[in-house]
């Protein structure tokens, strides 16, 4: 079973409920694809086994063999690359490029366009006791986080219980980490923001009809935002994790919600999940 | 003109809580927020929208099941993934779609076409603060570093218009194409970070991002009083790359209370309005 913890907002807590939810649970697989800033290790603390620079075709253009037909130029929709005929010049904007083998494939000359591999991540595998970890490095300047997403997929082992700390936002990353999860946990804030972040995020989880429920971070008892806001739409809080400054100290040192009493509650969460109780 | 932007790297640090008090107590400014993923500065700008327009993102790919012969080449060269085989018709999943076309042109049977898609809106507004430029991008779209520039482009027009000295911008988190869309042509970049293991640690990374783009980078220190420590080791890593601006606010309930009422914090809480000030007298 695959769990994916989702938050709209950054900064609501995403990453410590994850951690501490997978260190709860011990036998289970944790997987930080918050690629663009993965945090979940602070957390672990794991001994990294392997590391493994991730790589996607990026295509070499070899102006020898290139008959500067322009044709690679006008079907690249990212519009990565320049044809100057008059001076029998390439350019190419590998920043530009997404990897999808259009120019290579209208390309009619052979040996004019070579794809090689281009390492944009690095995907980590370890393991802390019974737990085992896996998380990916976006390299910086790469402009998208989907293509290591998927390549970190075929790293996880299956069968196992897997918790999954997606990135936050409501766009393509989310997505592609939420598509085959079979439960998304919504971790919120009860602030103007966090609720306005999670309705956002709550569209993309419906609309993929993911079974999911909600876990309010920093609640106070004085404040009722979130119970109202997910009392209006028939959303299910399963949890409710109190405001108070030691979590906060414990968090900038690193430290997850790992006492007895939330160690309990997360295996609860747990059980109630996989029974379908939620 | 100067271009002044916030970010944060890690999510959640207090970058539109400090936007949003920056924007109000500056003078001659246009107002964006850039931040369209999660856009939540109009929670405590409270703008009229004047202007509401559709932005356009990427094509995607449509099959036409009635053409398709089932070969399955699409589904084989896709390099995202994203077509799928659902009740014996090959379907694209719109999210998944990257807008290639490279499915279009592998298709015998001539049977997908391309589809732009409406991924968002952009508006131009007016707050009792001044004018903003807003956006929003609907669920599930492109995490879109054209919007970003969209939004920017916009708010930089009207500065012209409006003879503004400043555009404020409040910026997307994370380090990919939204926050490089952000920093290119931006004056001062400012990161607010918080001293936690994970906020130093994005801190890092953003900061690398940013100086690619020349930008100048200042740095506040939210909830600087939760690990005195860590806000140490922020305060070195700034001595150590010369960045001269590294402003400090404690962790406050005035200011959490705020944002809860839907308010702007600099507003109630001396303890940021100070810092507030003091930024905007640097710019």
């Amino acid at each position: 079973m695959k769990i994916a913890v989702a938050s709209g907002k950054g900064g609501t807590g995403k990453t410590i409920v994850s951690t501490s939810l997978a260190l709860a649970v011990s036998d289970a697989v944790y997987v930080d694809m918050d690629v663009e800033e993965p945090n979940g290790a602070i957390f672990i603390k794991p001994e990294i086994s392997k590391e493994i620079r991730f790589t996607v075709p990026i295509p070499e253009f070899y102006e020898d063999k290139c008959i500067f037909c322009r044709k690679c130029e006008q079907a690249c929709v990212y519009n990565a690359i320049s044809i100057i005929p008059q001076t029998k010049k390439i350019l190419f904007f590998e920043e530009l490029c997404h990897n999808c083998g259009v120019c290579k494939y209208v390309c009619p000359v052979e040996q004019a366009i070579i794809e090689k591999p281009k390492s944009i991540g690095t995907i980590r595998i370890g393991e802390k006791a019974q737990l085992k970890f896996i998380d990916g490095i976006l390299d910086l300047g790469i402009a998208s986080a989907v293509p290591l997403l998927s390549g970190m997929k075929k790293y996880i082992p299956n069968g196992d219980m897997v918790i999954v700390d997606s990135p936050p936002g409501a766009s393509c990353p989310v997505v592609e980490v939420v598509k085959d999860s079979d439960f998304v946990l919504m971790v919120t804030e009860p602030t103007p923001f966090g609720l306005n972040d999670l309705e956002i995020a709550l569209g993309i989880v419906k609309e993929m009809k993911k079974p999911h429920a909600i876990i309010v971070n920093k609640h106070e008892s004085n404040n009722s935002l979130a119970r109202t806001f997910a009392k209006e739409r028939g959303e299910k809080i399963i949890m409710e994790i109190p405001f108070e400054r030691e979590i906060a100290e414990n968090y900038a040192k690193g430290i997850p919600l790992s006492n007895n009493e939330y160690k309990e509650q997360f295996l609860k969460l747990i059980d109630n999940i996989k029974e379908g109780k939620i | 003109m100067k271009e002044i932007l916030i970010i944060s790297g890690k999510g959640g640090t207090g970058k539109t809580t400090l936007t949003a008090s920056v924007a109000k107590y500056m003078s001659k400014k246009v107002i964006c927020d850039a931040d369209v993923d999660a856009a939540d500065m109009f929670l405590l700008m409270k703008p009229e929208i004047k202007k509401k327009m559709a932005f356009k993102g990427k094509s995607v790919a449509i099959i036409n099941n009635e053409l398709c012969t089932s070969c399955d080449l699409c589904r084989k060269r896709c390099r995202f993934d994203a077509i799928d085989v659902v009740d014996g018709n090959y379907t694209i999943n719109p999210y998944s779609c990257d807008g290639c076309t490279l499915c279009t042109l592998v298709c015998p049977a001539n049977a997908i076409k391309m589809e732009q898609m409406t991924v968002g809106e952009w508006y131009v507004s007016q707050t009792e603060y001044g004018k903003m430029v807003h956006a929003k991008l609907f669920p599930g779209a492109e995490n879109s570093g054209n919007l970003v520039t969209m939004v920017k482009r916009q708010a930089h027009m009207l500065a012209e218009e409006e003879n503004a000295e400043f555009v404020i911008v409040d910026g997307p988190p994370g380090i990919g194409c939204p926050v490089t869309s952000a920093l290119s042509g931006a004056n001062i970049a400012i990161i607010v970070t918080e001293p936690t293991f994970s906020g130093i640690h994005d801190l890092e990374r953003v900061y690398e991002t940013a100086i690619h783009f020349k930008t100048t980078v200042w740095i506040v220190i939210n909830k600087y009083d939760l690990n005195l420590k860590n806000s140490e080791k922020i305060e070195k890593f700034a001595s150590e790359k010369g960045i001269d601006v590294v402003k400090k606010i404690p962790f406050s309930k005035c200011i959490i209370d705020s944002v809860v009422r839907g308010e702007i914090p600099a507003d109630n809480c001396p303890e940021l309005r100070v810092v507030v000030e003091n930024l905007i007298n640097n710019f």
